[in-house]
């Protein structure tokens, strides 16, 4: 089931991304139509070599289309500027990715403050909010350990709570549970449902994985960089 | 928190930094060992030169010194007199004759530099009465002279003989007289040892005519200044107080003896060099660090850029990282370096047989000692700041063309 009352956070109009045109030419996306609401739980799915990790970099800034339009809260984010882009992300878009990429030398703490301290946020708001964040991922008694100190389980539930400091307009997930053994996988699986149905976070996966593909509300399947099916539960 | 982080990044890989700190330790060490060495050994052959003749700074009338015309006299009155107790630093005020003479005893006649002296101030700037090695060391009133070893052996005289002179005067007059032998002088320069006559100023003015209308005139005044460092403002303060524009000229111990100033020059030059290469070691050494750095992390900086770090913010972590290991190997260097330079300028290492002959041959004590002239340790550390900065600019660089993406593929 859609959630159809909720505005549109992304829409990609025939997106398309071509590496190596000159030379080998491959289409990695081929004309990606695709409308995201706010509140969903949506897995990106489809073998490796399918498009997946690309569409989200796309839509997460991080790579341009070759062609199309993505458009994020309104902002066609191809017409941004390197600079306008970091900015954007920043404040729009929360990432997970699939190696936790945890700053090492910050603990779970300076984590997740880290995104809030390059927007310029006060103190006190951040201690707050960090609190908040590391205390809704069960890792309220973890805050100063180091990533070297936590499991791989507590270094990606510290991810989660890092992409959510900036309260952004969704968060993207890469792979999210590719590293992790199954009671990790359900335990990071359980907060981000739980933080999707209590405070309509919307999150994007992309996944190979069963157990997340089950979780999901709508699974968009990609197959040779096209849309192949896209089925809400 | 860019501090911070560049902080903690610096101890994340211990190992590397530790390394990168000691290379740069050894070469601040070394070059400011070196360097303060040198410049001491310098400073005390400088002074041992300056001080057994000309003096720090010197006061003539224009033109004087190249010329070196007993035309070129001057006043020495009250204003000159009182200098040492006008400008701060200046310890004494020291007046002089000087002019060729030609020295006559029996059939023998040979060229000689004659000096009028205040025998207490001259003694107190050159230490004459140490060059003494037969006879009498003079006073103020006397009519006699002390005579250089070499010379007197030459024109065959022995203390109480009598020796004549013969010169031009002030304004065309002319000078001769006949004076008793009070003294020998032995000088280590041969040069000083076959020339060198002095005589009391009072004397040498009635010689040449130069107190004919109680001008008390002389050629030069030499300052007894205790510190070199002193000396830009003594001059600044000279200048700044008597006519240079027309009568007179003020000059340092540089300009009176330039080619101890080109050798020392000459020996600068030939340090830098030693120091380039010096530096350009350690320069690929840590040039090889941040490239190590760099490459190892490219996958981190594409993480942060992803999660929102501006590229100027990611860029100043990285530069303050490897500016403050800069600053570690450079502050250990330095420190290190003082504490040697510092126990050699209290324990300076005494030279010994022919070399230690040779330097006091020359006036110069016998020894090898430092400077702790707060330029050098100033020098070492803005050179290594400013190679550290440049070496920064290559991660700088990579960082402003990076791509998220293909940076966390790496």
């Amino acid at each position: 089931m859609s959630n159809n009352n909720n505005k549109t956070v992304i829409t990609t109009k025939g997106v398309t991304k071509v590496y190596n045109p000159k030379t080998i030419p491959v289409h990695a996306l081929d004309g990606v139509d695709l409308e995201i609401k706010a509140g969903e739980f949506t897995a990106i799915v489809g073998p490796s070599g399918s498009g997946k990790t690309t569409l989200l970099n796309a839509i997460g800034g991080l790579d341009r289309p070759t062609e199309g339009s993505i458009e994020i809260a309104g902002v066609d984010i191809a017409t941004l500027s390197d600079g306008k882009m970091i900015e954007f992300r920043r404040n729009n878009i929360g990432f997970v990715f699939q190696a936790y990429n945890l700053i090492p030398v910050l603990t779970a703490k300076e984590n997740v403050e880290f995104v809030m301290l390059l927007q310029g946020k006060k103190k006190a708001a951040m201690d707050s909010r960090t609190k908040e964040l590391l205390e809704s991922v069960g890792l309220g008694d973890k805050m100063n350990n180091r990533p070297a100190q936590l499991s791989g389980g507590q270094q990606q539930r510290v991810a989660v709570a890092r992409a959510l400091a900036s309260k952004p307009q969704f968060v993207l997930a890469d792979e999210p549970t590719a590293n992790l053994d199954s009671k990790s996988t359900a335990n990071l699986l359980d907060i981000m449902a739980r933080l999707n149905k209590e405070e309509n976070i919307t999150f994007i996966f992309s996944t190979h994985d069963q157990r997340v593909i089950d979780r999901a509300r709508r699974v968009v399947t990609l197959v040779d960089g096209k849309v192949f099916s896209d089925e809400y539960k | 928190m860019l501090l911070k982080l560049a902080m903690r990044n610096i101890w994340r890989n211990k190992r590397r930094t530790i390394i990168t700190a000691t290379s740069i330790f050894i070469a601040v060490f070394a070059a400011v060992s070196v360097e303060s060495l040198k410049r001491g050994v310098w400073d005390n052959m400088i002074n041992g030169v300056v001080n057994g003749y000309t003096g720090f700074v010197q006061v003539h009338q224009k033109g004087y010194w190249e010329e070196r015309s007993i035309d070129q006299a001057f006043s020495f009155d009250e204003s000159f007199q009182n200098l040492d107790q006008k400008v701060s630093n200046i310890k004494a005020v020291i007046p002089r004759i000087e002019s060729f003479v030609l020295a006559s005893h029996k059939e023998e006649t040979k060229g000689g530099l004659l000096v009028g002296i205040d025998p207490t101030k001259e003694n107190n700037l050159t230490k004459l009465a140490d060059k003494l090695i037969e006879g009498a060391y003079l006073e103020a009133e006397d009519n006699a002279v002390l005579l250089a070893e070499g010379l007197a052996e030459e024109l065959e005289l022995t203390i109480g003989d009598s020796i004549v002179f013969i010169s031009q005067g002030y304004r065309a007059t002319n000078a001769d007289g006949i004076y008793k032998v009070k003294g020998i002088l032995e000088f280590k320069s041969p040069d000083q040892n076959r020339k060198m006559v002095y005589m009391p100023l009072k004397c040498a003015q009635d010689l040449f005519a130069l107190n004919e209308d109680g001008q008390n005139l002389v050629t030069a005044l030499a300052f007894k200044i205790n510190d070199k460092n002193h000396i830009p403002k003594i001059v600044e303060t000279l200048k700044a107080d008597l006519d240079t524009e027309t009568e007179y000229d003020v000059m340092t111990w540089e300009e009176m003896l330039p080619e101890l100033t080109q050798t020392r020059e000459l020996d600068e030059g030939g340090s830098k060099v030693s120091q380039f290469i010096l530096y350009l070691i350690i320069t690929f050494g840590i040039f090889g660090t941040v490239l190590m750095m760099t490459k190892e992390r490219v996958y981190e900086f594409g993480v942060l850029l992803s999660i929102g770090m501006k590229r100027t913010q990611l860029t100043i972590s990285i530069w303050l990282e490897i500016v403050l290991i800069g600053f570690l190997g450079t502050l250990v260097g330095i420190l290190g370096g003082y504490g040697l330079v510092y126990y050699l300028y209290n324990n300076p290492i005494k030279l010994t047989g022919e070399i230690a002959t040779i330097y006091e041959d020359y006036g110069i004590n016998p020894i090898l000692i430092t400077s702790l002239d707060f330029d050098i340790f100033l020098k070492q550390a803005l050179t290594v700041f400013i190679i550290t900065s440049l070496l920064a600019l290559y991660p700088l660089l990579k960082i402003r063309r990076l791509k998220p993406v293909e940076a966390m593929r790496s």
